[in-house]
């Protein structure tokens, strides 16, 4: 097989996978494209996936899409993009419409209803894992250790008290506040700099 | 006319959710509701019936809700409405932001994402564990059962990394807790 082909197929079917087994949305699927794209393909540096994890989360839409769609692009232009989003969806779309069509109290199996208990808990797990994993590749600096200790801190209290703080609000504000600091030193560099 | 209906509802869901499915559910049951297409009950089920099915919740969902309302082309119509979206505003951003993004302001910004996002990952996985072991819910006693499964996934972890010399692959790990879950409850 030509290699842009083998690229495409192995675009295709490694977004399958991710989209077959990836339980409980968008952070726990973070944790499964890191693993296919950084870790066993090399498609992209662990560097490359923070990116791709925060422009996934600042931009509308399903975070595993907005993921599939970049790396896909990224590696093999346009057509990858479609094979990699097609990929993610397509089993999807597959099991939702068999439920719908003939399982009508899918849930209601003791068997599936034990099993989503025990995905449940593996899910809260990979979670927890792909944000320690993160936490360790973080810059040891004081800006970026407070600003992920806030975070960690309002998010947490929001969830417990259920106050429905939006994590983009969270996002916005560390953003802008982050742009400020830059901006504040570098006019403090340049006073400092006429000073001397 | 269901099929337009169902195109533009679920464009809306696409084009206005951030940051993932739990944040996305307001929008999806108000724009569900507002058709009349589902009672609240119904709703509730097939978002529960979405997230214990693998795939994006939103994906799934709208696959869901498309296909209740008009079979097959409706589940067509719905999951592409949700998913196109996503897909042009990543292709725009890589395409138009690509140099923007290595100004250094855009750098500025990102510095203070990055760890904002850190966060939020680690509270979101904290709080989904605690709350799957200590449910808050009134009345609830604390879960032995997720307790020590928890406790048996996270000591596997190290267990394997020690033997196989990596990292357990997250896939492996679900299916790990599906048949778990299985023999426990």
């Amino acid at each position: 097989m030509p290699k842009q082909q083998l690229i495409l197929s192995e675009l295709f079917f490694s977004f399958m996978k991710v989209g077959l087994f990836t339980f409980g949305g968008g952070y726990a699927m973070i944790s499964v494209i890191t693993d296919t794209c950084v870790e066993k393909k090399q498609w992209l540096t662990q560097d490359e996936m923070m990116d791709l994890t925060v422009v996934a989360e600042s931009t509308p839409g399903p975070i595993a899409i907005n993921c599939a769609t970049y790396v896909g692009y990224k590696i093999a232009g346009m057509t990858g993009a479609v094979l990699a989003t097609l990929g993610i969806v397509l089993p999807s779309f597959v099991i939702l419409y068999i439920i719908s069509m003939f399982l009508e109290h899918f849930l209601e199996y003791p068997v599936i209803a034990a099993a989503c208990r025990g995905i449940k808990i593996g899910v809260s797990l990979l979670i927890l894992d792909a944000g320690l994993m993160m936490l360790k590749k973080m810059k040891k600096k004081p800006q970026p250790r407070i600003i992920a200790g806030c975070a960690f801190i309002i998010m947490l209290l929001s969830n417990i008290f259920s106050l429905r703080i939006s994590s983009v609000v969270l996002m916005l504000a560390a953003g802008i506040i982050s742009l400020f600091v830059f901006a504040v030193k570098r006019v403090l560099a340049q006073r400092g700099g006429e000073g001397q | 006319m269901i099929y337009l209906e169902l195109l533009l509802g679920f464009l809306k869901v696409g084009s206005f959710t951030f940051g993932g499915a739990y944040s996305a559910i307001p929008l999806i049951r108000d724009v569900v509701l507002s058709y009349g297409w589902l009672s609240d009950a119904e709703l509730s089920y097939m978002i529960a019936v979405s997230e214990s099915t693998p795939g994006p919740i939103m994906v799934n969902l709208a696959t869901y809700v498309g296909s209740s309302q008009a079979g097959f082309l409706g589940a067509v119509l719905a999951t592409l409405a949700v998913v196109l979206p996503s897909f042009f505003v990543i292709l725009l951003v890589m395409n138009l932001l690509g140099s923007i993004l290595k100004s250094r302001y855009a750098q500025a910004v990102l510095q203070g994402l990055k760890p904002c996002m850190i966060g939020i990952i680690l509270a979101t996985g904290l709080y989904m564990t605690l709350h799957n072991c200590f449910p808050l819910v009134q009345g609830a006693n604390v879960d032995f059962r997720a307790l020590l499964m928890t406790a048996v996934l996270t000591a596997c972890i190290p267990i394997y990394r020690y033997l196989k010399k990596e990292k357990p692959s997250p896939i492996l790990l679900i299916i790990a807790s599906a048949v778990l879950g299985i023999i426990i409850y």
